[in-house]
């Protein structure tokens, strides 16, 4: 009863965060470089993980779905798998395991780290809300930064998919028929779904990153406890939304 | 001409704020506040800190808070600031909840932590122009004389661009300090101001302290252990003890109080022969 307590206590406070975020959003051209610093934290610093995971996504999953298509003479359909794989599932849920694992540790050890040496406090004296000036830029920037990355994510991860196609002798697809049937196959509105996905995903991370950072009490052991806290509930956050996403999109 | 004060407001109150662009803040009283605590208690679960604590601080008063370590001292200035909403009792500046967003907005209320509280991921610079920046209370070239200013008054401009983690604890408590006084504040509360300072570093912070209340109209609340401090600078003193009121006097009364508990705090004597801690275990063994 006390973890169910606690739970809604925790989504209770998410929730009310968001709205006192997004009623400071009049103050958003204020806090323009704000935003900037976060998207290059959020985007640009993340990136290159981005690049190396969905890289090597996309040719696992050429070379385990290529045999197997392949055994069913139908190897020429790979640009697809990849592709619809990438686009509506695979590309959006890695970026947001990574978003959660790289940035929402960061900003929950931040917030917390603040919350702790008083200067969440300082920023109440001084009437600054805190939900204004240190979570608003950061939703807007995960908002910002997410289909960005999410796309940059997809493309690498069909490239990665159409080296492995045409370069490994048991698949052999050559890549211009690789490409040519993930064009046939996949639609705008796959590509978009994951989008959304991808956009849901970023803003469920950053708020429950921002609220376990702001919340959290006591001293340095209670910062990495939050740490841990904050990526925990950001992965079950998103492969539960994943499946009501896919389920409210399909 | 006559030179101004360095403590002098960058404009006389009541004029502060020329040309707003939006103002943010709109102070309705620009003179020294009136603090009034009324039967505070507050309670942390089973744990009591305050009990029935009633104090009023006259505007432009020192008016210092001593006590034990855990007394519960700390956690009266976070009330006063607004910081903690009490069990029962009420704290009211000039008849307004301090809580409240919109008495914020009415009064400027300074707080300078005993750890600084300052924000590492900015410059001394920044840290102290974040207050009128967010608040839009002046022009940027204002702001920046402001800020100098204060950094000026506690003798730190050569770190304007240095970051919190390249001070030392004494620069710290003087960044703080101008923080502070960029709010040019009607009430200032200091949390342990001369905590891990040098006896010639806790003399300039007291010294800074007093002349800011001759050179502003500024109320003073301070929270401290510091006996030298608080009994030369004050108007009034307080002692609390076990989270109740023990006396509020004027620094030489307490001086001369019969209250032994006073006494014992102001005049602790170190007997190495029948130590306290002895004395303790003692007790609890019984």
């Amino acid at each position: 009863m006390k973890r169910i307590t606690a739970l809604l206590e925790a989504l209770g406070s998410s929730l009310l965060l968001a709205g006192k975020a997004f009623v400071s959003l009049p103050a958003a051209p204020r806090i323009l470089k704000r935003v900037s610093e976060q998207g290059y934290l959020v985007g640009y610093t993340t990136l290159p993980i981005v690049a190396i995971l969905c890289f090597f996504i996309g040719a696992v999953l050429a070379l385990q779905a290529g045999i197997t298509l392949r055994d069913f003479g139908a190897k020429q359909l790979i640009g697809t798998l990849v592709g619809e794989s990438m686009a509506r599932e695979l590309g959006p849920v890695m970026v947001a395991i990574l978003l959660a694992g790289r940035v929402g540790s960061a900003v929950t050890a931040e917030l917390a780290s603040m919350k702790v040496s008083g200067e969440i406090d300082a920023l109440v004296t001084m009437n600054i809300p805190p939900a204004r000036l240190l979570v608003l830029p950061r939703l807007l920037a995960v908002l910002l930064v997410m289909p960005l990355l999410t796309m940059m994510g997809n493309i690498i991860g069909w490239f990665g998919g159409a080296i492995v196609s045409s370069q490994v002798k048991m698949i052999g697809v050559p890549t211009e028929m690789y490409f040519q049937n993930l064009k046939q196959y996949l639609s705008v509105g796959d590509v978009m779904d994951g989008l959304i996905k991808a956009e849901i995903f970023g803003f469920v991370i950053m708020l429950i990153a921002c609220t376990t950072g702001l919340r959290t009490r006591g001293g340095p052991r209670e910062i990495g406890f939050a740490v841990t806290k904050s990526v925990v509930f950001s992965l079950i956050a998103i492969l539960t939304l994943d499946y009501f996403i896919t389920k409210a999109l399909s | 001409m006559s030179t101004p004060s360095p403590f002098t407001p960058s404009a006389p109150r009541g004029n502060r704020i020329q040309k707003p662009r939006r103002p943010v803040v709109v102070r309705d009283d620009r003179n020294a506040v009136r603090v009034d605590v009324e039967k505070l208690s507050k309670s942390y679960g089973s744990q009591q800190v305050l009990v029935d604590v009633s104090v009023d601080v006259k505007p432009g008063e020192i008016f210092t808070i001593m006590g034990p370590s855990g007394s519960g001292k700390s956690v009266l200035l976070r009330h006063i600031a607004g910081l903690e909403s009490p069990t029962s009792g009420t704290v009211k500046i000039n008849g307004h909840d301090p809580i409240l967003p919109e008495t914020r907005d009415r009064f400027a209320v300074a707080l300078v932590f005993q750890s600084g509280a300052l924000f590492n991921s900015q410059s001394v610079y920044d840290n102290l122009a974040l207050y009128p920046l967010e608040h839009r209370l002046c022009p940027k070239p204002e702001i920046r004389d402001r800020v100098m200013r204060a950094l000026k008054i506690l003798s730190i401009e050569n770190a304007a661009h240095k970051f919190p983690s390249e001070l030392s604890g004494g620069m710290k408590k003087r960044v703080a300090i101008a923080r502070a006084l960029v709010m040019e504040p009607q009430l200032i509360l200091y949390d342990e101001p001369t905590s891990e300072l040098d006896p010639l570093m806790s003399a300039t912070i007291a010294e800074i302290i007093a002349t800011l209340k001759e050179e502003i109209s500024v109320t003073t609340v301070v929270v401290s252990h510091d006996r030298a401090l608080s009994l030369t600078i004050s108007d009034r003193v307080a002692l609390v003890h076990q989270g109740r009121l023990r006396a509020v006097e004027k620094p030489d009364d307490l001086k001369n109080s019969s209250d032994p508990v006073v006494r014992a705090f102001l005049n602790p004597e170190i007997d190495i022969r029948n130590p306290r801690f002895k004395q303790l275990e003692t007790v609890n063994h019984d």
